[in-house]
């Protein structure tokens, strides 16, 4: 009894909710190797002009349609363009859309997610109601008319995604302050003379994140898909501007005589959204047991 | 239950007035309008003959009006005549492209149900075997591929390179002059890398909700009670667990229905089959109005129904929610 040590007492501090997901994060493969191939992504996508053999606008006559050898690792397409060097430029514009498209279905959904939840009633009613109209529609089918009609830039393009995936965000939210609201130390702020915006952002708001860091997570994957598909269509990012979908585009037209052109501009979208994934699953599986 | 019923249908009123305004500002509000489609590209247009066929198309009325007349065709399911060259009604033009979207939806879903339950409840019950780890790493596969790259992967593998399947369309130019047998593999064979890339990615998603949602009900008191009471593993497992395991697997098909209409445009441009997908995207590029809303309406109304359909069968299946 009196060997009880002070060290056992001191090593006992619980630790931070941000050092035990760390160490779950570390340990959890999945994530780890999602980090990796994303890490990867960026060093392309920031070093493109230094790692990139060709220009991506290189045209050369004389070469055009090249199946991958030494001199093109992966082909060269119907223009005579690198493939490898267009791939790796590429990374650039499914980045970057993939980090505001988020970032704006982030900002509407989980405004309109706090609202509906915080305060409840008609409030509630009408946002849930949206939600519901616009989970109603084929998202592709709106995108697509929209985008076409509008004359495609990447802005546009990364404005409309992030305008209609914010659905999830928002019920998730809502559900997240729906359930937080009633808790005790809200009540504590409450009575301590709280307003209603500080309670929100400074209590509720960041305690309710961890999910919606998945979300954001699994919705980088899911806007790269959707730019991609967009630009494969030809309404997204217009050639010469290189993207991996509208590199499948050439794929798709010389299809029978150039598989490259499909395999591995489609390889690249791949390989990036299978990294968001395993980066989302891995942050989900970190913080489950953990924060709850 | 038929009150539940008509509690639903009653709710979906305003979600059709929510669906009809969103869509109509979804087409409105874009820069660009029909006329200019039509006009710009002829140098004899004057300005007059320009306000002449806004006026025809009730362009120049305020947006309210043209709201309140579109709204008022639509409830007697008239969309209007496609702005294109045939000008033929746009629901004709939608109801011939619809039951094939349809037909191909059903079969996918059906192909998902075969495939990913069976894949979600054998990964939970043998869990973290060498199955359930490759059927992971399957999941994983399903949900990173983009459907247009799987699209044309399949049209060169089995297309081009081993020529087993054909790579457009719904049927050989020598349909007619197949036997009846032959006309069937014929369609089956045209239909089957269509209905794979559709289901593909849905099948990834179900197998592994399944196998969540099994592993749950492993663990329910109940199913530890059916072994103490010494039923067999194999009556257990498929005759307790399964049924409930089904419960939810239906709730999540009806919520799949937009995307499978939505990723129909993918696959049908790929592989030129004449559905609505197809029909969207041909319309969106020369700007034909009408059948866009159209289509946006009719797409949105099926995915209603879909959901609508999927929680009436949850209903049926879990006496639970009807009691409310």
């Amino acid at each position: 009894m009196g060997n009880v040590k002070i060290e056992t007492i001191k090593n006992n501090t619980p630790e931070s909710p941000w050092r035990l997901f760390w160490k779950g994060f570390k340990k959890n493969k999945l994530a780890v190797s999602g980090i990796v191939i994303i890490a990867g992504l960026f060093i392309f996508a920031v070093f493109a002009p230094f790692i990139a053999p060709y220009d991506q606008d290189a045209i050369t006559i004389k070469e055009i349609l090249q199946p991958p050898s030494k001199k093109h690792l992966m082909g060269t397409d119907d223009l005579g363009r690198d493939v490898l060097s267009r791939i790796i430029w590429g990374s650039r514009v499914s980045l970057l859309v993939g980090f505001v498209a988020v970032s704006i279905s982030i900002a509407i959904g989980v405004f309109l997610g706090a609202l509906a939840g915080y305060y409840g009633g008609s409030i509630d009613g009408i946002i849930m109601r949206f939600v519901d109209v616009m989970l109603c529609f084929p998202t592709f089918f709106l995108i697509l008319a929209v985008i076409a009609f509008w004359e495609p830039s990447i802005w546009k393009i990364m404005l409309v995604i992030g305008l209609t995936s914010w659905m999830g965000v928002a019920r998730l939210v809502r559900a997240e302050f729906l359930s937080l609201k009633e808790r005790d130390f809200i009540q504590a702020a409450r009575a301590l003379g709280g307003k209603d915006v500080q309670i929100i952002f400074r209590h509720i708001l960041p305690n309710s994140l961890a999910p919606v860091l998945v979300n954001a997570t699994l919705g980088v994957a899911g806007a790269i898909l959707i730019e991609s598909a967009l630009s494969f269509l030809g309404i997204g990012i217009q050639p010469p501007d290189p993207s991996w979908g509208n590199m499948l585009t050439a794929g798709k037209d010389n299809i029978e005589i150039a598989w490259w052109l499909s395999f591995f501009p489609g390889f690249a979208i791949f390989i990036t959204v299978m990294g968001y994934n395993m980066l989302g699953e891995g942050i989900r599986d970190a913080i489950d047991p953990r924060l709850r | 239950m038929v009150q539940y019923i008509l509690r639903r249908l009653f709710g979906m009123i305003p979600l059709f007035f929510g669906i009809t305004i969103v869509s109509f500002l979804v087409i409105h509000l874009a820069p660009g309008s029909p006329v200019t489609i039509q006009t710009d590209l002829n140098p004899k247009m004057t300005a007059e003959a320009r306000e002449r066929l806004r006026k025809f198309y009730g362009l120049d009325k305020p947006l309210h009006i043209q709201y309140y007349n579109w709204v008022k065709h639509l409830v007697t399911l008239d969309l209007g005549r496609s702005f294109s060259s045939d000008g033929r009604p746009v629901l004709d033009k939608i109801k011939e492209r619809l039951s094939i979207t349809i037909f191909i939806n059903i079969l996918s879903i059906f192909l998902i149900f075969l495939v990913a339950i069976p894949l979600g409840v054998f990964s939970a019950v043998y869990q973290n075997s060498f199955f359930d780890r490759s059927t992971t790493v399957f999941v994983f596969i399903g949900f990173a591929i983009p459907t247009f790259w799987l699209a044309l992967l399949l049209m060169i593998l089995f297309g081009i390179h081993l020529g087993w399947l054909p790579i457009s369309g719904l049927k050989s130019i020598n349909y007619e002059y197949l036997s009846p047998l032959n006309q069937l593999k014929d369609r089956a064979a045209h239909l089957l890398m269509p209905v794979l890339v559709s289901a593909f990615g849905g099948l990834a998603g179900l197998s592994r909700y399944s196998r969540s949602n099994m592993l749950e009900i492993i663990r329910q008191d109940y199913i530890t009670t059916a072994r103490a009471k010494g039923l067999s593993e194999s009556k257990v497992i498929y005759k307790h667990a399964l049924r409930n395991s089904l419960l939810p697997v239906v709730t999540i098909l009806g919520l799949s229905v937009p995307g499978l209409i939505g990723g129909s445009v993918i696959f049908e441009t790929i592989y030129a089959i004449p559905g609505m997908g197809q029909l969207f995207y041909s319309a969106v590029m020369m700007r034909d109005y009408p059948v866009i809303m159209g289509e946006l309406v009719i797409g949105a109304l099926l995915t209603m129904f879909g959901n609508l359909l999927a929680d009436i069968s949850y209903a049926l299946v879990d006496p639970r929610i009807r009691i409310r």
